[in-house]
């Protein structure tokens, strides 16, 4: 797929809660292809301390109005900035990167994981999924009742079932533990988020031989395969988060990234 | 329209602007957003005898203006690069250069004399001077010995242009310098990475798995171009400038320094780009102030 940059426009910037935010953006040119689980990588470029793009998931594309979103979890100023975008602002993408998760077959039973931000790209993978003749279920994490986003967005796609570490809404733990994958038979799991949360994710789907794919979240400076900062140990060897990735079946990674 | 050619010991460039070693792949991962024809050269990734997998994750750290990395060689050894890389390389019309790395003086001549064989390779980078690796590497390009030892037997098997990339981790750049050009090395360039390192203040840790590493981009800028300007002094082979060059402006401060060439490095992560910008840059300056050949502003402030 052809990498393309562009200055897109900011057309809105919506608060989810507390430090969460969905930025709509459209392209100056027909947007091409965009698979689920493919990044951006945004130009913050506002001060020395944001020296680097940003990369990005892509949260959802509507095609008819030719726009791209992203959901951002305020976390340092680079996000920080993009949070403060107002509409009628221009930001810089190249896009699109990375590879992506695999579709299932119709008829499939699919489960989508993921906890805070890291459920950027399990919309628009929902909505993927149904296009591909399955039904989604989604797993979301949270830390307490307050800090649940996005759960009514993606009850139009699927059925949600929902963990918080208090308990203060659905199961009381973390996604893991929700009865719903327990004791399912699923067909395909996908996870992103935190990344204790996906090993526990991915460590149980290897117990029961469920295909599990994990989008990856590496520090990375060019997204592009260049620079090899953002690589990831896997069965064959060091390979980079952004082209190979970052989408990776969990029985190809040799998983002992955290440091 | 200005001349923008240039000459590095008998090899021809279209124009001054190279892509630096590490920031551009193997060019491939630049096919989308720039023709590698109009660059004056191309720097591919530093090559090892045997396959390296470099250093743990987290390898990369973002400061002010700049960031460090870690990567520590990360290739799969010069076989595979002359089986798998080295013809689609032949492909570009524009000079490939090869950065070439070892633990021993040894693997370097072993590796300079493959690569002397490759006809669309038509220089070599000798790189004495990274930071991220235990043996070889940095220690080769700061004790002055070892610098002299290398160089001289990669001169003797390689027969194309030799370029020395120095260190900028050294107290006195021009020792490196003259030793680089008295052991017959047709140019150096530098400055490589300085050595920094960054801790993550929350989870009281070092944000690099190495600890240190080697910092690039703009903020460095000053340091190279001050290091550039007293090796350019020192010698008389040509020096390529690196170091945080982000535009035409700053490359040009490196030419004005005495570079004969400028390397783009760290601005194409975020500016894929930049080298091409650079290129244009420079040749309207030049149209600008009526210069005719980017050869009469090299070095123009010690004339000034």
């Amino acid at each position: 797929m052809k990498k393309r940059i562009e200055d897109f426009t900011v057309t809105e910037n919506r608060r989810l809660a507390d430090k969460f935010y969905v930025i709509k953006l459209s392209s100056p040119t027909p947007l091409p292809e965009i698979l689920p689980g493919q990044f951006v990588e945004a130009l913050v470029n506002d001060s020395p301390a944001t020296f680097l793009r940003r990369p990005l998931s892509v949260h959802d594309v509507d095609f008819t109005e030719n726009t791209i979103s992203l959901l951002i979890q305020v976390a340092g100023k680079g996000t920080e900035h993009l949070s403060r975008l107002q509409p009628g602002e221009k930001l810089n993408l190249i896009y699109p990167l990375g590879n992506s998760f695999t579709l299932p077959q119709k008829g499939e039973s699919v489960l989508l994981t993921g906890g805070g931000c890291g459920m950027a790209p399990l919309f628009y993978l929902g909505r993927k999924v149904i296009e591909s003749g399955a039904y989604p279920h989604f797993a979301l994490g949270f830390r307490n009742r307050s800090r649940i986003i996005g759960h009514d967005e993606f009850r139009k796609l699927g059925e949600v079932h929902l963990a918080t570490e208090d308990g203060s809404e659905g199961y009381r733990g973390f996604v893991t533990g929700i009865p719903a994958f327990r004791e399912e038979k699923w067909d395909r799991v996908y996870s992103c988020g935190p990344e204790l949360m996906m090993k526990a994710v991915a460590a149980e789907c290897l117990k029961r031989d469920i295909f599990c794919e994990v989008s990856l979240e590496n520090l990375m400076a060019c997204g592009i395969g260049a620079c090899l900062c953002c690589v990831v140990p896997t069965t064959s060897g060091n390979l980079c988060t952004c082209t190979d990735g970052p989408v990776f079946n969990v029985r190809d990674l040799k998983w002992q990234t955290s440091g | 329209m200005a001349d923008l050619g240039i000459k590095i010991g008998s090899l021809l460039f279209k124009n001054p602007v190279l892509m630096a070693s590490g920031t551009c792949g193997y060019g491939s991962e630049f096919n989308d957003f720039i023709d590698i024809a109009q660059l004056g050269g191309l720097i591919v990734k530093g090559t090892t005898l045997e396959p390296r997998e470099g250093n743990p994750y987290p390898r990369m750290a973002e400061t002010a203006s700049g960031m460090l990395n870690a990567v520590g060689l990360q290739n799969k050894g010069i076989e595979y690069f002359e089986k798998h890389i080295y013809p689609r390389l032949s492909q570009y019309d524009t000079n490939v250069i090869v950065n070439v790395n070892g633990n021993t003086v040894e693997e370097y001549t072993e590796l300079a004399a493959r690569l002397n064989s490759l006809d669309a390779i038509p220089a070599i980078e000798l790189n004495i001077s990274c930071p991220n690796v235990k043996r070889g590497g940095m220690i080769f390009g700061t004790n002055p010995g070892a610098a002299c030892e290398v160089i001289a037997a990669v001169r003797k098997v390689y027969r194309k242009t030799l370029i020395v990339k120095l260190s900028p981790n050294v107290t006195d750049i021009t020792e490196f310098a003259s030793i680089s050009e008295n052991e017959g090395a047709d140019a150096i360039s530098l400055i490589n990475t300085l050595v920094g390192m960054a801790i993550d203040a929350g989870t009281m840790k070092p944000k690099l798995s190495t600890v240190t590493g080697g910092l690039s981009g703009p903020a460095i800028k000053p340091v190279a171009l001050r290091m550039v300007w007293q090796a350019a002094k020192a010698v008389s082979i040509p020096v390529i400038g690196i170091g945080g060059i982000m535009n035409a402006g700053d490359a040009l401060e490196f030419i004005m320094a005495g570079a004969t060439a400028v390397q783009v490095g760290t601005a194409s992560f975020i500016e894929p780009r930049t080298a091409v910008n650079v290129i244009a840059g420079i040749s309207s300056f030049l149209d600008g102030k009526g210069f005719t050949t980017v050869s009469q502003i090299t070095g123009i402030i010690n004339r000034n």
